[in-house]
């Protein structure tokens, strides 16, 4: 039951040793930088220092309560991240599936409308470009 | 008090962060003093719809009452995961 800012590259095998205890499901989410265009390098993804780490922590533990989660891991990187590389990983432990699934795809809607990170698109050509927030995003809360 | 800046907030007040005094009663009447600052700032606070507001490192909104922050952040909608 844990959440990590970090810029380093994370490794799922590393991160799933252990986790869950007696737990029947685990599902794990991992996000990639998406190129939707061919001309993405990189996304720069800056986050608020603190405030972070508490937001991570607070929707893990609404998770956990929600869905009676076994056990939960929130790994978010920032800092420039390369096109086809994690940007982060959810993990969600349960005693059944539903449970790990749905928690697992709450915390993605949380996580991408309501922790504060930013991402910048960093073109082939070194054009930067901040990416806007999606209308579906926050209409994807409200299925919760 | 202490006023953090993030993303395109923080690019068109040209710093992370100042040091302000202030009576304001709200997040929105604080958002008018700052404006008032430079072209940089009314720059940044051009479009309330797109603004949001950390109180304390706790997402709040523009109208909540303020009370005596240690720390007030505003930036545009979040984009993370």
């Amino acid at each position: 039951m844990s959440a990590r800012v970090q810029t380093a590259p994370f490794d799922l095998a590393t991160e799933l040793a252990g986790f869950g205890a007696g737990a029947g499901a685990v599902v794990t989410f991992t996000g990639l930088v998406r190129d939707d265009t061919g001309s993405l390098a990189a996304l720069e993804i800056e986050h608020y220092p603190g405030m972070t780490e508490r937001a991570l922590t607070d929707y893990g533990q609404a998770a956990a309560a929600r869905f009676g989660l076994c056990d939960w891991r929130i790994v978010h990187r920032h800092g420039r991240i390369a096109t086809g590389q994690p940007i982060m990983m959810v993990a969600t432990a349960a005693r059944h599936r539903r449970a790990a699934f749905e928690a697992a795809d709450y915390l993605m809607d949380w996580l991408k409308s309501r922790a504060p990170f930013w991402k910048r698109e960093i073109g082939q050509d070194g054009a930067a470009r901040w990416v806007a927030a999606k209308t579906d995003d926050e209409d994807s809360l409200a299925r919760w | 008090m202490e006023i953090l800046y993030f993303a395109a907030l923080r690019e068109r007040v040209g710093h992370p962060r100042e040091t302000v005094t202030s009576d304001a009663r709200t997040p929105r009447d604080l958002v008018a003093e700052l404006a008032a600052r430079s072209d940089g700032h009314a720059a940044a606070f051009a479009d309330m719809a797109a603004l949001r507001c950390a109180v304390d490192q706790q997402l709040t909104d523009l109208d909540a009452p303020l009370g005596q922050p240690r720390e007030v952040a505003f930036f545009p909608p979040m984009t993370g995961g």
